[in-house]
């Protein structure tokens, strides 16, 4: 075993001393152990590690190829990345969680089989919902139930699929599932497809992601979604489904976007419709959409955090997260701005930057599989997506009308780590040749010939028009958006009140009655007992009682204690037992 | 520098200087869509020099005013309040 070192139980097993360290050395711990997990996800050669039998089932807890140790990767660099921004916290609550949180999510990436990978599944939800509980807001409280329910309802469709798929299959090893969707298929679909944030099953994100810790958010934008994605293409690569999913999910974050008015929100939409693309692209299922959908993972990860970290900069400091309550902070936050901005053109995929290596791939490789439909769908929510995260939030926040918020520039660490994820935002776009390196499948793409920059910028600085053009038509508005959570926080309230209302009135009707009639007459079934019992039950026992005391009285009268009563008495007795002897034998 | 570079996105006074630019890479990208070499168009969109750019401009204002339409008049953006 000493060629491979578990990095997630490097995290989990990491946890547990965090909160007797203090000061600078726990900041230096918290730092040791991502430094720690980087480097033996970088010295990991593949294979199987930790085989074992568990109820009479097969266990790989660490299973090492190429798409296990590329999300691996980016998982380890988010989490040393995410911790230096989260150095400044003086509890160790959320360091534990985040550690925990973690080191579930690679227990996922490696896990070889469904048990292994449940475990760590449930890790995961349990860890993340209490970044959302730190916040410790009313809010934030709420949101995290929902949050937790939400996700367990998921888990339980997920653990319902794996015991039918073992039953049907007789293994529980995890890899590609094949034959059409049963219903254990379905069941772990549904159960992967709600981690991902697919809609319907969406507003778990949006509704708890902003409502967690400025850092918390951080994790939660990196590793939930993305280890779904990473499920997906691992079980699920070439469903025709997910394809369609995809887009919708695509489409649909950037609609919602619009209407958003919360920072964190508007990042959150925009996460369900970017890993739209890696759904989609799983779902095409080809070599290159495959490659596409996790380099894209892997971009993501990177310059969502960079932006989540951003807006959380901007909470931070000025404690407002509503675009209508913010503004003119380009004064006092310039580089706060700069690298936030380095994360809006990665996710818009301009040239030079992440996503323009890694989206378009997926893009490409939806017209290379004649999916024209795609391409177009796909484009259009780019367009959305600049529109959004690159223009209206940088605009209402850090431009727009001057709202004299006293601001000041995030604590340095929170800086250094986005400079941390701006760089290899940057790097990527720059350098794709060695992200290109870690993919699955081999790359045959070149995502810089002279039609493709053209296009892209001319999608991308149209758009700009656009937004210039009708710019007030997207003054945020102070609303909230209703979203799929529609459906089970009134469905709550509705059952609340069937509960308190016609159930309540139920029961006070059912023990009325039992008041009026069915009590008087159980008290009077009583007396009547009562009675019974006294004169008849009582009386029949008291002269039992007496008749016995009599008869021993008589009784006692007979022993008189003289010899010559008893010899007597006994000379009586045999002439009888003679008397008896003689007729009764005869 | 990231100051400046910042100041000048964010001052009023560069309002006309930054218009300009603005314009000026729009026509670039115009231009430079005409001129680069498609050796392999799929589609016959992919063929039209320019068609990014309409499609762009056309994806932006269809978003905005679909999911304002979807917002105001049916219902999706509610009051803050509406859950409480």
């Amino acid at each position: 075993m000493t060629d491979f070192v578990h990095p997630g139980l490097l995290f989990i097993l990491g946890a547990l001393p965090i909160p007797i360290l203090k000061g600078s050395v726990r900041k230096a711990y918290v730092l040791l152990i991502p430094t720690l997990a980087i480097l033996a996800v970088l010295t990991m050669h593949p294979g199987s590690y930790g085989a074992a039998r568990f109820i009479g089932q097969e266990i790989i807890v660490a299973k090492v190829d190429k798409l296990s140790i590329l999300f691996a990767t980016v998982f380890s660099i988010m989490a040393l990345i995410g911790m230096v921004y989260a150095l400044h916290l003086t509890r160790a609550g959320q360091h534990v969680a985040a550690f925990v949180y973690v080191g579930s999510a690679l227990g996922v990436v490696f896990a070889g089989d469904y048990l292994t990978l449940f475990l760590f599944w449930e890790g995961m939800t349990f860890a993340s919902a209490y970044l959302v509980f730190a916040q410790r807001s009313d809010q934030a409280l709420r949101a995290g139930f929902r949050y937790l329910m939400i996700h367990i309802t998921g888990s339980i469709a997920l653990l319902g699929g794996i015991i039918l798929h073992g039953f049907a299959t007789g293994s529980l090893l995890f890899g590609p599932i094949e034959g059409g969707l049963g219903l254990a298929t379905c069941l772990i679909l549904a159960g992967f497809l709600l981690n991902a944030a697919v809609p319907p099953l969406n507003a778990w994100l949006t509704d708890a992601y902003p409502e967690a810790t400025v850092t918390g958010a951080v994790f939660m934008s990196a590793f939930t979604t993305k280890t779904a994605v990473y499920v997906l293409a691992r079980a699920f690569p070439g469903t025709d489904l997910l394809v369609w999913l995809g887009i919708v999910m695509a489409l649909y974050g950037v609609i919602y976007a619009v209407l958003e008015n919360d920072c964190r929100r508007l990042l959150a939409y925009h996460i369900v419709s970017q890993v739209g693309y890696m759904v989609a692209g799983i779902g095409i299922g080809t070599e290159m959409a495959v490659n596409g959908a996790v380099s894209h993972a892997f971009a993501h990860i990177l310059y969502k955090a960079l932006l989540f970290m951003g807006a959380g900069a901007v909470i931070h400091v000025t404690g407002r997260r509503k675009l209508t309550e913010l503004g003119g902070l380009y004064k006092t936050m310039p580089v706060t701005l700069a690298l936030y901005m380095v994360g809006a053109l990665a996710i818009s995929a301009f040239p030079f930057f992440s996503g323009f290596v890694t989206k378009s791939m997926v893009v490409a490789a939806a017209g290379q599989d004649h999916r024209a439909l795609v391409v177009l769908a796909l484009t259009m929510a780019s367009s959305g997506t600049f529109l959004h995260t690159g223009l209206k939030l940088p605009y209402y926040m850090f431009f727009g009308t001057d709202q004299g918020l006293e601001a000041r520039e995030p604590p340095r660490n929170m800086l250094v780590a986005m400079g941390m994820a701006a760089v290899l935002c940057i790097a990527i776009g720059v350098f794709p040749q060695t992200l290109y390196g870690l993919l699955p499948h081999p790359v045959d793409f070149d995502p810089y010939t002279g039609v493709h920059i053209t296009e892209s910028l001319g999608v991308l600085m149209f758009t700009a028009l656009g937004f210039v053009i009708f710019l007030r038509a997207l003054d945020p508005e102070n609303t909230i958006s209703i979203d799929t959570d529609w459906f089970y926080r009134m469905g709550a309230r509705r059952f609340m009140w069937l509960a308190e209302k016609p159930l309540a009135r139920y029961e006070k009707a059912v023990s009325d009655v039992s008041e009026t009639a069915a009590l008087p007459f159980l008290h009077g079934m009583a007396r009547a007992g009562l009675r019974i019992d006294l004169r008849g039950v009582d009386a029949f026992v008291n002269a039992i009682a007496r008749a016995i005391l009599r008869g021993g009285g008589a009784l006692r009268r007979l022993q008189s204690g003289v010899v010559t009563h008893y010899a007597l008495a006994m000379i009586a007795g045999v002439i009888a037992a003679i008397a008896v002897f003689a007729v009764a034998w005869r | 520098m990231i100051k400046r570079v910042v100041d000048f996105f964010g001052d009023e006074r560069h309002a006309k200087r930054r218009r300009r630019l603005f314009y000026l890479v729009l026509v670039l990208i115009i231009i430079a869509d005409f001129l680069v070499f498609r050796e392999h168009a799929e589609y016959l969109w992919e063929r039209l020099p320019g068609w990014s750019a309409l499609y762009g401009f056309g994806s932006c204002v269809l978003l905005i005013f679909v999911s304002k339409f979807l917002g105001h008049q049916c219902g999706l953006m509610r009051r803050e309040d509406y859950y409480d």
